[in-house]
């Protein structure tokens, strides 16, 4: 892999190398698994579902259910109505959810599977519920399918039922468990009732207790998702991932929204608290304000190490984004800033960003993919790499620092359980990032610059 | 422990306890089963991955590229190419107006990109290429003759079956690359298939030969490249180490090269000696099988004690079984009751009639054999058995933890080599770490407090 990598950089159209990107499905698979008592349905061939579930549990360290409608030969080319049919059956029988989430794929998207008129013939047993997404994997990414998904549960099950119940929604976006565990934290210091969805906290990182549970205690419930027709406000952390999910609420339902940044950094973190200030009209607890404070310490005392260092960063948009606000705030230069979602917004969104701290000369591109990124970082080498594990081989062929954040991350522990969101979860990241360029700079000193104090 | 019973209709006659009548295997999983099974085209990128030179595209929408990207540890003494990932990344125009001519450009830019040059590509053609109407076969056969190099289409849509007609496709791709060479002259040594180099482990197994002075003249397809994959046909023996993803390519060979094979298994004492012993004695050298023996026992006194050491912590405690293929299930079988531990549960995901009646000639009358067992069966059976340990793959690996059993990874992600001599201690050292780790007080708070 290492040689392949030649410097000189071609156009390339038809030809994707190392993809930033993965399909639609592993998305909705995702955000169902963040429902209560759901079980994820990939109705298409069994592979899929096997990678998705494969995927999942190399990220979480966790088990990741999800059935399949096991798509055969015969389904292929006369639809799947029959083994959706069997499936639902099947999965209430066997592993009694209380809803089946099933999101298609590109097969049953080609052969033109009616999900919507299957489902409504389906005689469901009592109480029972059976929802669906569109998330044919050639349009877009793994994102579009996580924000699918919500729109899925969001047509079906959602309600107004006239009266308010005084709270807001909170979309998290595409982020880890302990993320949504410190956007929970944030709305509660702030006084703000909440119903987050999705909520894969209590999920996929759900405690040993020498029990495996199907269902855990986790996941936003289904009378949750029916109340978000009743809150006042939805604030979507997220612009790329949430923008969709938001319009639906607010054209259904008449919710109004906040369409705010992944709350990464302290400019982007106090964006939502601000936002869950307009809401609650309280005072920001002096328990954020010190953290807060102890962040800007923080960046200024290790400001020296950080101060005009160049990064590349990749992974999913948002995610990028919240990470390329976090590097500007430690003065680090984003030189290089990718996804693969094919998605124009988040070039505008970077570059946007860029202008404000005056960053010049930066590359940034959606619909790029990791070998392209690998190019230029050998015709204009970086001091930092940030991204998912598939940044690896470019980080040990360039023997640059790199730091873990995104999806996935298939060779290291802990990461899902903590955030990198919020103030704490920016205090992490400035940890990770100095780490990285510190330890790069102690194992590259000569023995007389080499220092005890730092 | 009293476990609720609730098993599919459908699923029972691939359960057997007991009063077994033959299992029912080889069949489609049941719709809506959580199963733990994947598709043709991963049966046939697992196979043919190993191949390091070769140029992998993946025809289909991005994730079939982006799940199989440097996915398994398939070491490469050479190139490195296969651990990249190549696809056309199919769009909604080109699910519009058919893939082929993006298919043909992405030939191109590689062609006038790579380096090194192409020698040898694989096409995957995923689910829904067939159903828009590409032309692959035709795509495949016009970039050979444009660049005089092989361009081998694999079409296995993912719903065209299981895993397991995956494995066959991909030795018909391999078969398709050796045929314009099968008439080279013979030499004496082996081809050593089935045997994916996890963790350098058929670099072990090719330095047994070659010390007992039996040449290995290629492998497939672990540490396999074009140069190696085109002198098989030279080899005067196949020995098939994974039967499930290679006998067939082996009867293809012994048919259209004739080149006999015999089936060999290097996990465990028994097994890595027998199968030494049964190779040297199938090439019919008097010599040759007289140092096989010796060099057999040599080994066997030497992890003897290391068997022996670790018997008395690991006697007595029971083990689950979930693999792939059923030749491996044999021989874990073989191998815990080497250390005196009994299977008591044992599944594969594409296990054979022949070897499921091995599998219950071994177990006990009461050890529960599944084929094709989803989380629910996995878990049902390991409490009701009370495992101790599980040996299985990413998937079971969170299920059995989460159920306070112990686990051994037997599959991709096995970071240590755990066939031939070599792979029993470090096998032995896996099992126990495992079962014995300090982690396991913590399960139970009373224990803790004391």
């Amino acid at each position: 892999m290492l040689d392949l990598t030649g410097k000189e950089v071609k156009e390339r159209r038809a030809l994707r190398v190392n993809p930033c990107k993965t399909c639609q499905p592993v998305g909705a698979m995702y955000a169902a698994l963040g429902v209560k008592r759901c079980m994820p349905h990939s109705h298409g061939s069994q592979g899929c579902c096997s990678y998705h579930r494969t995927v999942l549990s190399r990220h979480f360290k966790e088990p990741a259910i999800a059935s399949s409608s096991s798509f055969t030969e015969g389904a292929s080319v006369f639809g799947g109505r029959s083994n959706i049919n069997t499936a639902v059956k099947n999965v209430f029988d066997m592993y009694d959810p209380d809803i089946i989430a099933v999101h298609t794929t590109c097969l049953s998207e080609t052969i033109g599977d009616d999900l919507i008129s299957y489902i409504m013939d389906m005689d469901l047993p009592e109480g029972k519920t059976v929802v669906h997404c569109n998330t044919p994997s050639y349009v877009g990414s793994h994102i579009n399918g996580f924000f699918n998904m919500m729109m899925g549960f969001m047509n079906y099950l959602t309600k107004k039922t006239g009266t308010s119940n005084g709270k807001a929604a909170i979309f998290p976006g595409w982020v880890n468990p302990g993320d949504i565990r410190e956007i929970k934290r944030i709305a509660i210091a702030m006084g703000v009732p909440y119903i987050m969805f999705p909520d894969q906290s209590g999920v996929l990182d759900a405690p040993m207790t020498g029990k495996y549970e199907y269902y855990t205690n986790g996941g936003t419930t289904l009378p949750e998702i029916a109340a978000l027709g009743d809150t006042d406000q939805l604030i979507a952390l997220g612009e790329i991932t949430n923008i969709e999910p938001a319009e639906l609420l607010q054209k259904k339902w008449k919710v109004p929204y906040a369409l705010l940044p992944m709350p990464v950094g302290v400019a982007y973190t106090d964006v939502y608290i601000m936002a869950l200030q307009k809401f609650s009209k309280q005072e920001v607890p002096y328990e954020l304000e010190e953290q807060r404070g102890q962040l800007v310490d923080l960046l200024l005392d290790s400001h020296p190490y950080t101060s005009g260092k160049k990064a590349a960063i990749f992974g999913d948009p948002d995610v990028v984004i919240g990470l390329t606000s976090l590097c500007l705030e430690a003065d680090i230069i984003p030189q290089y800033v990718i996804t693969g979602t094919p998605k124009e917004e988040f070039t505008r969104k970077v570059n946007a960003l860029l202008t404000q701290y005056n960053a010049e000369g930066c590359t940034v591109k959606a619909n790029a993919d990791l070998f392209e990124l690998h190019q230029w970082i050998k015709n204009e080498p970086v001091d930092l790499l940030i991204g998912s594990t598939y940044g690896k081989q470019i980080a040990k062929a360039e023997d640059i620092p790199f730091v873990r954040a995104g999806f996935p991350v298939l060779d290291r522990y802990a990461g899902t359980l903590l955030p990198i969101v919020g103030y704490t979860g920016a205090i992490r990241l400035v940890e990770k990032i100095t780490e990285a360029l510190m330890d790069r700079q102690d194992r590259d000193a000569a023995d007389e610059d080499f220092e005890i104090v730092m | 422990m009293a476990v609720t019973t609730n098993i599919l209709e459908e699923r029972k006659g691939s359960i057997s306890a007991s009063n077994r009548k033959g299992i029912s295997c080889e069949k489609e999983s049941v719709s809506g089963a959580v199963s733990q099974r994947a598709c043709v085209y991963c049966g046939a990128r697992v196979v043919l991955n190993p191949i390091t030179d070769a140029y992998h595209i993946v025809h289909g929408p991005i994730g079939c590229a982006s799940y199989t990207w440097d996915i398994r540890g398939s070491l490469s003494s050479g190139s490195e190419i296969y651990r990249n990932s190549f696809s056309t990344d199919l769009r909604e125009t080109d699910i519009v107006f058919g893939g082929a001519k993006k298919l043909n450009a992405a030939i191109d830019e590689l062609m006038e990109k790579a380096n090194p040059a192409p020698r040898l590509i694989f096409i995957y053609a995923t689910c829904i290429v067939g159903v828009i109407g590409d032309d692959v076969d035709a795509v495949c056969r016009d970039a050979e003759q444009r660049y005089g190099i092989r361009v081998i289409p694999v079409k296995a849509p993912g719903f065209s079956g299981t895993k397991s007609l995956g494995y066959q496709m991909a030795c018909d791709a391999m078969l398709q690359v050796m045929r314009p060479h099968k008439t080279q002259e013979k030499r004496f040594g082996i081809n050593i298939l089935g045997d994916y180099n996890l963790a350098g482990e058929m670099w072990i197994i090719k330095g047994y030969f070659e010390e007992i002075g039996i040449p290995v003249i290629s492998t497939i397809t672990g540490d396999s490249s074009y140069d190696r994959l085109i002198q098989t046909p030279a080899a005067t023996l196949n020995i098939v180490q994974c039967a499930g993803s290679s006998a067939y390519l082996a009867e293809r060979m012994e048919e259209e090269m004739g080149i006999p094979y015999v089936k060999v298994s290097f996990f465990g004492m028994e097994d890595t000696s027998a199968s030494i012993i049964r190779v040297a004695d199938a090439l019919g050298d008097a010599e040759i099988s007289a140092r096989a023996r010796e060099f057999a026992a040599r080994h066997t006194a030497e992890v003897m004690p290391i068997s022996e050491k670790y018997k008395p912590r690991l006697a007595g405690k029971k083990a689950a079984i979930f693999v792939g293929g059923g030749f491996k299930a044999i021989s874990l079988i073989r191998q815990f009751n080497e250390l005196g531990i009994k299977t008591v549960v044992v599944g594969t995901q594409t296990g054979k009639r022949d070897e499921y009646a091995v599998i219950e000639s071994l177990v006990d009358a009461d050890t529960i054999v599944l084929d094709d067992a989803n989380p629910a069966e996995l878990e049902q059976f390991m409490l009701e058995k009370g495992a101790d340990i599980l040996v299985g793959g990413v998937k079971e690996r969170p299920l059995a933890y989460k159920l306070g059993i112990a686990f051994c990874d037997h599959n991709h992600e096995r970071k240590h080599p755990l066939a031939g001599f070599a792979g029993i201690e470090n096998f032995i050292k896996e099992i126990n770490l495992s079962i014995n780790s300090p982690i396991w007080r913590f399960l139970d708070r009373e224990e803790t407090a004391v």
